[in-house]
């Protein structure tokens, strides 16, 4: 079905002197989409040309609407050669195409040259007439609305999250074609540019397709990526989370029914903690693992991982989990006797191993769960049989001829590194086959019915749903999620970070329209991290996100994120196969103590379950105490006292609202590079794969570390990247550390040395020692880590700790001692010993404690929002720095780059905190480094990320109030919460599609009649008319401002655009013409409501300079060019009517230079949502202005 | 091991007023950031001295990226690529066009010429000011200069309107404007006591009172130069040195309404007819272009040096200036009332500004 796609050209201004005669231009401007092409007419000797252009309109399918952009390209017209061209403006319809995004662009944007930057601006208009197409085979999916944001967007609530979405497209790439030999650098850099637009639009809307066909009519989380694979073309993939989102207004936010959803407001409270008993706890230590555990000798610490020889397959699985707290890891490799591994052997090994062994854990299994299943018949209304056909297990699959992994330390995270094998294509399909076969084995195996529990609950109708979500979670291909942040009550429990790696070989891409190859590798890679959660007695992951890193024909492929429980209120129903349904059962609540609390708790009202705190309930353990995935060291949750928790928690995600947390949080990065030998092809892709797992493990460790150096218990938002480069590995690990209150304190760290003997060299240990006691001590006091005192007499339950560790650490102030001690109990374990005899370790050591302290006044953290602080203000800054390092030194150690590269980074922060030094208080947050080998011995460090100030005072009042407040406050404020943001919402809500032309003003038409009584009318008068004035004023000086078209230009636009124009204009500095966008990292804008969301922002762009020294160096041609981009984004943000951009990121930052050619070229990839924001203050004086005043905005926006 | 490449770029244009200045006065990276470490800056953010390099480069870098817009102000307010609030856009306006008294000084008066431009580094010897700095204020000077030269209508709303300055930047640019115009000789050494301000003021005077927009503002024409018609009565002025009688009831008139409120009378009395004839001389005088030129010169020798050597204090010359303009009015034979007091209304106060004691 056609679409009619109208735009009409205004004016042009600062455009550049073309013609050096005259030192003027003869502008005209030719438009063009698809094979259609219109000119307008030359406008003679004017650097500011007013073409007023008739409207050009293209009759076009919405399937082109949706692939293509509009390409206007401005010339300068010249009689007797060629016309020059002046630049270019892509712009991208789609935002047009949904009706609740923005209904017109208009206004200023930079015409933008490859080789020259941006030359002037130019004044568009575009319009899309749209007819929908219904037909069921159509090929378009207009209307499907696309965010970035990786939670729900603000003005929308999720009817439904049906799941993950995916798709790539592959082309050739234009700079690497034949063709580029005898073209111009503009020329090709604009075949880049134009193919990537197109590749883009279609990936949008196949994956619009694909959301249709689920039933959905979003995309959140809308992550795209581009592969420069050189030679062998150019990969564009994107992930996202299809829902069915629901604009929340007045009416609708008052009803909490969901109309998917059988039991709705019950599941929301669908915590884990519906038994409230206490009994029955059990210690933790009761478990084989942890009896293993604790049979770690200190002498083998962290740095000389304990070897397990799994030995059970030529493949080699490797499963290193060293116990968190004491960080002992224990590598399962698949070659015995590798030197690498250089343990050294004790007895205990095979013993630990044999706690791991996938078939015992097997066995224990099997009879955990036949002991639930006697339970199970006792819970009522479970109609499930108990003998179950599906094993769903703890299944890290005995055949292992599934993908080898290891567990990463003490962490859910695992880690595959595919076998060299992998790497050629031709050994693809053999692993795509293994893949299957061992999923019939699974299947095979899943006879012996190990069912998990399903009685615990006291409400069977939970066990229920939750069954059901589970079902028809696992029904699904790839239970993933690409948020990050989660409508409360959507998370039931973390598991821990999933983590998948894998290396290929690249190769061309025979047939650009079925990239099966690619494809293939993203399912392997998918594969694995489902069965990652699966070990971990998940069913879902979230916080997924994928990424590569390519140096001449290998590409690394990773995929990440956090194995979790959800609760099911937003999923689907699923279709509902009671076999399958017992059978896939997670194993959360199979623990002893719980089952026994269940047989209690059944007789307990299901109004208890609302005491259970919301904060801790995602710090369970979805996984079977007695058949832990990893040595983990459970304890007793130190909330609610009911639950296991694990000692550290590491995940992908954003830091729930609800939990509850001590102290504030801050960045922790662990940073690596490790040296390899140049090689070739399949040679390379093995060396590459064996020094993968080492250097995972490696920054496992380092974050370990400095995770406890920090006295901080859990990480957010924990992001790795790896990238390969001709003769190195680099390493970086970002990650948000809190400390949760639900879990464990972590111990110190203790520095053993081997050898005794010497004085000097004990004395040089305990120096050591010192310094990192009182690091840690000092960490404590900046971060405000002082766990609640409280815990154990208030709740008094049982804990299992026997209290005889001897003192390691003092440090710690003196009046907690008692509970420091507690808090680092477990005996001698704890302690977290690095052993200083090793280089290693020496090397560890350092790099704890040379990482730079955050200056007073500043904090940071990777996360959307640093836990912990709550008052910001509205000052905002984002920033983008790049940083490239030449080592000049070839022959570095490993230790000597690590050295390097962990300076690099320092300083980085450090240059950061320096500029931004006026903004104190204030926090870095969504810190996102992206790290990349551009050459050999070149390193590249991009970081965008927000400063946003706070309001120091109040937080210090709200933390200590945060600290002292009690379970029950803490539930109660938590609904306050909810209601108030509820109510908020409802403030906000943009005017519904239908009625749009109304919505403002009966939106605020409803806020007076809502808030009149609250309202003093005296003062209300007053304002009421100073605000009047106000608008007039503005709008008078727009008028002024503005130029002379648009007048007739919004004449011809419908009512809603001159709404949202003249919301716009209000925001604008009255002063200035130029209206000022925002953006942020984040999805959010402290202090402000998003009321609208205008479409996705997905801009790529190329610039090449060959005069590179004039322009001011390297970093003058990428200081402009950034600078450029954000221009873009900006003009681009205004057109749509927005102002400002969330979710911002810059994907892709590739910058090549040869400075004896004088040349740089640099590729840079963005993307964002266009939103509308208010701040919140005018937001109040708009929700008390009576309607005439609402009709006065816009009839001053329409007028001028 | 060497950075290849450093770029920070915010979405709001963070700049850091101290740099700006360092920048503006023409000091290399390297020097600014000695300043920037003797400032104590380092000890105060805890910063090191490659955090102080890499922020000074980057500020370095943003103002040359700006400096092309500075050029043309009001191109600042509607540029897309830097977003810098209103307040951040007026302080860099403000201050890149803000100049030194001792460079403007050397410059007032001369031709805006690449030759004068050739001669800066002499200017910045003289002055101190570094050459970059001296380049940036006499460039500044002649776009100024070149923009409102041929603009119509009031001089100093058009620089303000233009340049987006301040007001009194506004006035203090139309002075230099108005000078370079009419070529006002300053440099003597004998006007070495005067400063720029006191130029500034009388060229302010000039220009309200003596140009063809000061008398009729719906005149085409320009505030830049003196309106030619009033030089031309001037000439009509001389009747009063050269009519004896004139000049006789003048100095009685004069002399009766001073006497026995000045401690210098005896010298006003000795002095009348001289003063007088130089007043109305340099009046005379002021339709040849030369002569224009010289006017402060005249002023400072042939009124202000002979008071001076007589000792007047300020109220004294006031107090001769009021009397001296107003008497006139009472000589009957007189005519030329009007010419008369716009010439004297402004030699009054630019008597009074120029005359230091």
């Amino acid at each position: 079905m056609p679409g009619k796609l109208k735009a009409k050209i205004v004016a042009g201004r600062h455009l550049p002197v073309m013609d050096r005669a005259s030192d003027l231009t003869d502008a005209f401007v030719e438009v063009k989409f698809g094979n259609t092409t219109f000119k307008t007419d030359v406008y003679p000797k004017s650097l500011n040309p007013q073409w007023n252009s008739e409207w050009f309109k293209f009759e076009v399918d919405d399937k082109d609407l949706q692939d293509e952009p509009l390409q206007i390209t401005v010339l300068d017209h010249d009689i007797y050669s060629a016309n020059d061209a002046i630049g270019k403006v892509y712009i991208d319809i789609d935002p047009l195409l949904c009706s609740e995004a923005a209904t017109v662009i208009s206004g200023w944007l930079p015409i933008y040259d490859t080789i020259h930057g941006i030359r002037g601006e130019i004044n568009v208009l575009v319009k899309v007439d749209l007819f929908n197409d219904l037909n069921r085979f159509r090929q378009s999916s207009c209307g499907v609305k696309f965010f970035c944001t990786t939670s729900i967007p603000r003005c929308y609530r999720a009817v439904m999250v049906h799941g993950f979405v995916e798709e790539l497209v592959v082309n050739e790439d234009p700079e690497y074609q034949w063709i580029d030999r005898i073209r111009t650098p503009r020329a090709s850099n604009e075949a880049r540019q134009r193919l990537i637009f197109l590749m883009s639009g279609e990936l949008q809307r196949k994956i619009g397709l694909k959301v249709l066909e689920m039933g959905g009519n979003a995309v959140v989380g809308y992550l795209q990526c581009f592969d420069l694979e050189g030679e062998t073309g150019l990969v564009v993939r994107a992930i996202g989370t299809a829902c069915t989102l629901e604009k929340i207004s007045t009416l609708t936010s008052a009803s909490t029914t969901h109309p998917s959803n059988s039991s709705p407001s019950k599941d929301m409270k669908d915590s884990p903690q519906a038994a409230p008993s206490t009994l029955g706890c059990r210690s933790t230590h009761s478990s084989p693992v942890h009896s293993a555990s604790s049979r770690l000798s200190q002498g083998f610490s962290v740095s000389v991982p304990t070897l397990l020889f799994a030995g059970m397959k030529p493949r080699h699985k490797s499963s290193k989990a060293p116990r968190a707290r004491q960080c002992r890891p224990i590598f399962g490799e698949e070659a015995p006797g590798n030197p690498l591994f250089s343990g050294p052997p004790t007895p205990l090994r095979v013993q630990t191993f044999s706690s791991f062994s996938p078939s015992k854990s097997y066995s224990r299994q099997s009879s955990s769960s036949d002991t639930e299943l006697s339970l199970t018949p006792k819970t009522a209304r479970i109609y499930l049989s108990p003998s179950s056909p599906a094993l769903e297990s703890e299944s890290s699959p005995l055949p292992s001829a599934y993908l080898p992994r290891h567990l990463w330390p003490g962490m859910a995270s695992r880690c595959t590194t595919p076998p060299p094998l992998h790497v050629s294509q031709s050994d693809t399909a053999i692993l795509r086959k293994s893949v299957s076969f061992s999923e019939e084995l699974l299947l095979a195996a899943s006879g012996m019915g190990s069912g998990g529990s399903a009685g615990k609950d006291a409400g069977p109708l939970k066990a229920l749903m939750r069954q059901q979500t589970q079902s028809a979670l696992e029904q699904r291909e790839y239970p993933f999620f690409t948020l990050t942040s989660f409508p409360p009550g959507f998370l039931l429990h973390v598991g821990g970070v999933v983590n998948a790696r894998s290396v290929k070989l690249l190769d061309r891409i025979h047939n650009p329209d079925e990239p099966e190859t690619r494809d293939a590798w993203w399912e392997e890679i998918r594969q694995e991290i489902k069965c990652h959660a699966k070990a971990l007695g998940c069913h879902a992951v979230v916080g997924y996100s994928e990424s590569t890193s390519i140096c001449e024909e290998v590409c690394i492929l990773s995929a990440s994120g956090t194995a979790v429980i959800l609760g099911s209120r937003f999923m689907q129903d699923g279709p509902l196969d009671t076999d399958h349904r017992l059978s896939r059962q997670p194993l959360v609540f199979s623990t002893g103590a719980e089952r026994v609390e269940g047989d209690m708790g059944s007789s307990i009202s299901l109004g208890f379950e609302e005491v259970a705190p919301p904060g801790c309930g995602f710090c369970h353990i979805p996984y079977d105490e007695l058949n832990i995935p990893f040595p983990a060291q459970l304890t007793n949750c130190y909330c609610c006292r009911r639950y296991k928790v694990p000692d550290v928690l590491f995940t992908t995600i954003d830091l729930p609202t609800e939990a509850n947390i001590t102290g504030k949080g801050c960045l922790i990065q662990a940073r690596l590079c490790r040296t390899k030998k140049k090689a070739q092809g399949e040679g390379n892709a093995t060396a590459i794969s064996n020094l993968l797992p080492f250097l995972e493990y490696e920054l496992h460790t380092q974050l370990m570390n400095k995770l406890k150096l920090r006295g901080m218990n859990a990480l957010f938002g924990l992001r790795i990247q790896i990238s390969v480069g001709e003769t190195m590995l680099l390493g970086l690990a970002s990650a948000t550390g809190v400390y949760l209150t639900a879990l464990p304190s972590p111990g110190g760290i203790q520095i053993a040395g081997k050898t005794p003997s010497d004085i000097t060299y004990e004395q040089h240990i305990s120096n050591m020692q010192k310094k990192i006691n009182d690091t840690i001590a000092k960490n404590k006091e900046i971060y405000e880590v002082n766990p609640p005192e409280f815990v154990e007499e208030v709740i008094g339950s049982p804990i299992p700790e026997p209290r005889q560790r001897s003192r390691l650490f003092r440090s710690q102030s003196e009046s907690s001692d008692d509970v420091s001690e507690l808090d680092l109990s477990y005996g001698k374990k704890d302690a977290f010993v690095l052993e200083i005899d090793d280089t290693d370790a020496v090397e560890d050591i350092h790099a704890l404690l040379t990482d730079f302290p955050t200056p007073p006044g500043f904090y940071s953290c990777n996360t959307e929002i640093m836990p912990g602080i709550q008052n910001w203000t509205s000052a905002i800054q984002m920033f983008t720095s790049v940083r490239v390092f030449r080592l000049n030194n070839a022959n570095l150690t490993n230790q000597g780059l690590n050295k390097i590269f962990s300076e690099l980074c320092e300083n980085l922060l450090k240059s950061f905190y320096f500029k931004l030094r006026s903004m104190v208080p204030c926090c870095l947050c969504h810190l996102n480094f992206t790290v990349a080998i551009p050459e050999d011995e070149l390193i590249q460090v991009a970081v965008t990320a927000v400063a946003m100030s706070f309001d120091k005072e109040q937080t210090l009042e709200n933390g200590r109030q945060s600290g002292d407040k009690t379970l029950i406050k803490a539930i109660t404020e938590n609904d306050e919460q909810l209601q108030f943001s509820l109510e908020l919402n409802a403030e906000l809500s943009s005017p519904n599609p239908l009625s749009s032309t109304k919505g403002l003003s009966d939106v605020s038409g409803s806020h007076l009649s809502a808030r009149a009584h609250s309202v003093d009318y005296s003062s209300f008068a007053d304002r009421c008319s100073s605000w009047i004035e106000q608008l007039r004023l503005k709008a008078h000086i727009i008028r002024r401002g503005s130029v002379k078209t648009t007048s007739s230009l919004e004449k011809a636009s419908p009512l809603p655009e001159g709404r949202s124009r003249s919301l716009r204009r209000n925001r604008s500095y009255s002063g200035s013409s130029v209206a000022v966008v925002k953006m942020t990292p984040l999805s959010l804008l402290p202090g402000a409501k998003i009321i609208k969301y205008l479409g996705i922002i997905n801009m790529f762009f190329i610039r090449e300079t060959t005069s590179l020294r004039e322009e001011g160096g390297v970093s003058g041609f990428l200081h402009t060019f950034i600078a450029e981009v954000f221009a873009m984004v900006r003009a681009h943000v205004a057109a749509l009517g927005g102002n400002a951009v969330v979710s911002y990121s810059m994907k892709e930052c590739v910058f090549m230079e040869n400075p004896n050619k004088n040349q740089a070229q640099c590729l840079i990839n963005v993307s964002g949502d266009a939103v509308i924001f208010v701040r919140e203050s005018e937001l109040e004086a708009t929700s008390v202005q009576p309607q005439s005043a609402t009709t006065q905005t816009s009839n001053g926006g329409e007028g001028t | 091991m060497s950075v290849e490449l450093d770029v920070f770029v915010g979405n709001t244009t963070i700049m850091d007023k101290e740099v700006y200045q360092l920048w503006l006065n023409g000091y290399t990276v390297n020097d600014a950031v000695k300043v920037r470490i003797e400032g104590g800056i380092m000890e105060e953010c805890e910063a090191s001295a490659e955090v102080l390099l890499s922020d000074t480069m980057d500020q370095y870098r943003t103002f040359q990226m700006c400096e092309r817009l500075l050029h043309h102000p009001a191109k600042l307010a509607n540029q897309l690529l830097f977003q810098i609030p209103p307040d951040r856009q007026a302080m860099l306006i403000e201050r890149y066009y803000a100049f030194d008294d001792a460079f403007v000084r050397e410059v007032l008066g001369k031709k805006l010429s690449k030759g004068t431009k050739k001669d800066l580094d002499d200017v910045s010897a003289k002055t101190g000011i570094m050459l970059k700095s001296c380049r940036r204020q006499f460039d500044n000077f002649k776009r100024v200069f070149k923009v409102v030269e041929e603009l119509k209508g009031p001089l100093v709303e058009n620089i303000r309107q233009h340049f987006l300055l301040p007001d009194q930047l506004a006035r203090d640019y139309a002075a230099i404007v108005f000078f370079a115009n009419n070529r006002f000789e300053t440099g003597k050494k004998k006007l070495q006591y005067l400063t720029f301000h006191d130029f500034a003021f009388c060229a302010g005077q000039l220009i309200n009172h003596w140009t063809v927009g000061a008398v009729d503002n719906m005149m085409d024409d320009m505030d830049v130069d003196l309106d030619k018609e009033f030089l031309q009565d001037l000439k009509d002025l001389k009747i009063l040195i050269t009519d004896k009688d004139l000049l006789d009831q003048h100095k009685s008139l004069v002399c009766t309404a001073l006497r026995g409120k000045t401690n210098v009378f005896n010298e006003m009395e000795a002095n009348f007819k001289n003063l007088s004839r130089s007043l109305v001389n340099i009046a005379a005088k002021l339709i040849n272009a030369k002569d224009v030129r010289d006017f402060f010169i005249d002023l400072v020798e042939k009124f202000i040096e002979p008071c001076r050597s007589d000792k007047w204090t300020s109220i004294d010359v006031n107090l001769y200036l009021i009397h001296y303009t107003n008497s006139v009015h009472i000589l009957d034979t007189f005519k030329h009332h009007g010419v008369w007091n716009r010439y004297m209304g402004v030699i009054k106060s630019c008597i009074l500004r120029m005359y230091h004691e």
